[in-house]
């Protein structure tokens, strides 16, 4: 999802070189459903995926601020543009409050910062795909966050501690993200023949897309069993992925669009709908860094970044200065 | 980048309900006035809170995770702290 890369096997320390007796008393709290809390002792393999795993989260919220970003000034009007300025705050909120959560692993958020602005580290390739017309905010609403909710449900029952916490938040304040993308996707079906033709061109290129926010299929993903052994993952990708199809495509009849897959049909047996053949090697392309906007992202996130060192190095001194000033005081008093 | 390194805040916000204040998690800011200016941004954005603290992460003295059992364990075997230890006829009604 935002941390689809993470199917990347855990290179470090290998788990034998681990205290067997802690260990064994760590995976028996694991399976007692217990919470692990950052002073409890972990293997190094479980705080290094936690720290790759929420890190990554939060880059993808920092990033994902851009593609809606583009659309405040151009809102169609006020209530629409409160709700999306209200939507990218929100995306704002979530990346600190999951930098707050990798920082309790021991990595301060200035490294994390600079992982991913030296591009070592990933974010969710959805973020890379262009906002061409207003009915691409309806669709991301709609389809990106609609994919995201899927994904961090179970992850509100991860074994590790403040990172459920912060997914609490996320997803008690993510629920009418969803609802504000479909309310405009439905506004912009009613309408004009022109204005339907925008919302089916924003499905069009949107769906695909969304379903690899999944990431790999299971068969392809042999690296997952650690993290599900761990419950830091409760379901596999293509179980969320088709709890999402299945989910989703009712909502889009409803809307009177066509979805952009031929294949897709609905199984009488089991209910479910089959969705065509993924293209792998697009999202493996748009991952490693090739996709329509990676360099834009990390352009613009860079030059934010630096144009608000003076503003962090100006508090700094403020701060600074005022405490010698109290202390000055303080020491002339006594 | 040699940056140095922002202070981190505990922030505790109480709530309408009027229960005590309640952790909701951490910002990063150089000084109490920001950290509470933040605070209030990140954690507050739906009218959750009628009140905000803000503590330096370093001030918190916490209990060792290694020391859990010798510190909360005794209290398990305590079973008169609790009412239902004690017994009273029914007739007498709720007590």
């Amino acid at each position: 999802m935002y941390t689809q890369a993470l199917n990347v096997k855990d290179t470090g320390k290998p788990a034998s070189a681990e205290d067997p007796g802690k260990l064994a008393r760590f995976q028996a709290r694991i399976d007692a459903e217990e919470k692990i809390e950052p002073n409890d002792w972990m293997p190094e393999a479980y705080r290094r995926t936690l720290i790759r795993q929420i890190s990554q989260h939060a880059h993808s919220e920092i990033i994902g601020m851009q593609p809606e970003g583009n659309w405040i000034t151009r809102a169609p009007s006020l209530r629409r543009k409160a709700g999306l300025l209200a939507k990218v705050q929100d995306e704002g909120g979530h990346g600190l409050y999951l930098y707050a959560a990798a920082e309790t692993l021991g990595c301060s958020r200035e490294e994390l910062v600079d992982q991913l602005l030296a591009g070592k580290a990933k974010y969710s390739s959805i973020f890379n795909y262009p906002t061409l017309s207003w009915a691409d905010i309806g669709a991301i609403g709609w389809l990106v966050d609609g994919a995201a909710i899927m994904n961090q449900i179970p992850l509100c029952r991860c074994s590790y501690g403040p990172y459920a916490r912060a997914m609490i938040r996320v997803c008690k304040e993510e629920s009418f993200h969803q609802r504000q993308g479909y309310e405009i996707m439905m506004t912009l079906s009613r309408g004009s023949a022109a204005q339907k033709a925008m919302a089916q061109d924003a499905l069009n290129r949107w769906w695909w897309p969304s379903l690899m926010m999944f990431g790999p299929s299971d068969k392809d993903s042999v690296h997952s069993t650690d993290t599900m052994k761990w419950k830091i993952k409760r379901f596999s990708n293509d179980d969320l992925r088709q709890k999402f199809v299945d989910a989703t495509v009712p909502q889009g009849h409803y809307l009177g669009l066509e979805f952009p897959d031929p294949a897709l049909k609905r199984d009488e047996k089991t209910g479910h709908w089959q969705h065509g053949e993924i293209d792998w090697s697009e999202f493996k392309r748009v991952l490693a860094g090739d996709g329509p906007c990676n360099r834009q992202r990390m352009k613009v996130r860079t030059k934010a970044h630096e144009d608000g060192t003076w503003v962090r190095e100006a508090a700094l001194a403020h701060a600074r200065k005022r405490a010698e000033r109290a202390a000055a005081v303080r020491i002339a008093a006594e | 980048m040699s940056e140095t390194m922002m202070p981190l805040w505990e922030v505790f916000i109480r709530n309408r309900s009027g229960l005590p204040h309640k952790h909701a998690g951490s910002v990063h800011a150089p000084d109490a006035a920001m950290a509470l200016q933040a605070a209030r941004d990140v954690y507050t954005r739906r009218g959750e809170s009628v009140s905000v603290w803000v503590v330096p992460s370093s001030a918190i003295t916490a209990s060792d995770p290694a020391d859990k059992d010798e510190l909360f364990e005794p209290t398990g075997t305590k079973v008169y702290r609790h009412p239902t230890f004690y017994e009273v006829p029914e007739e007498v009604g709720h007590m």
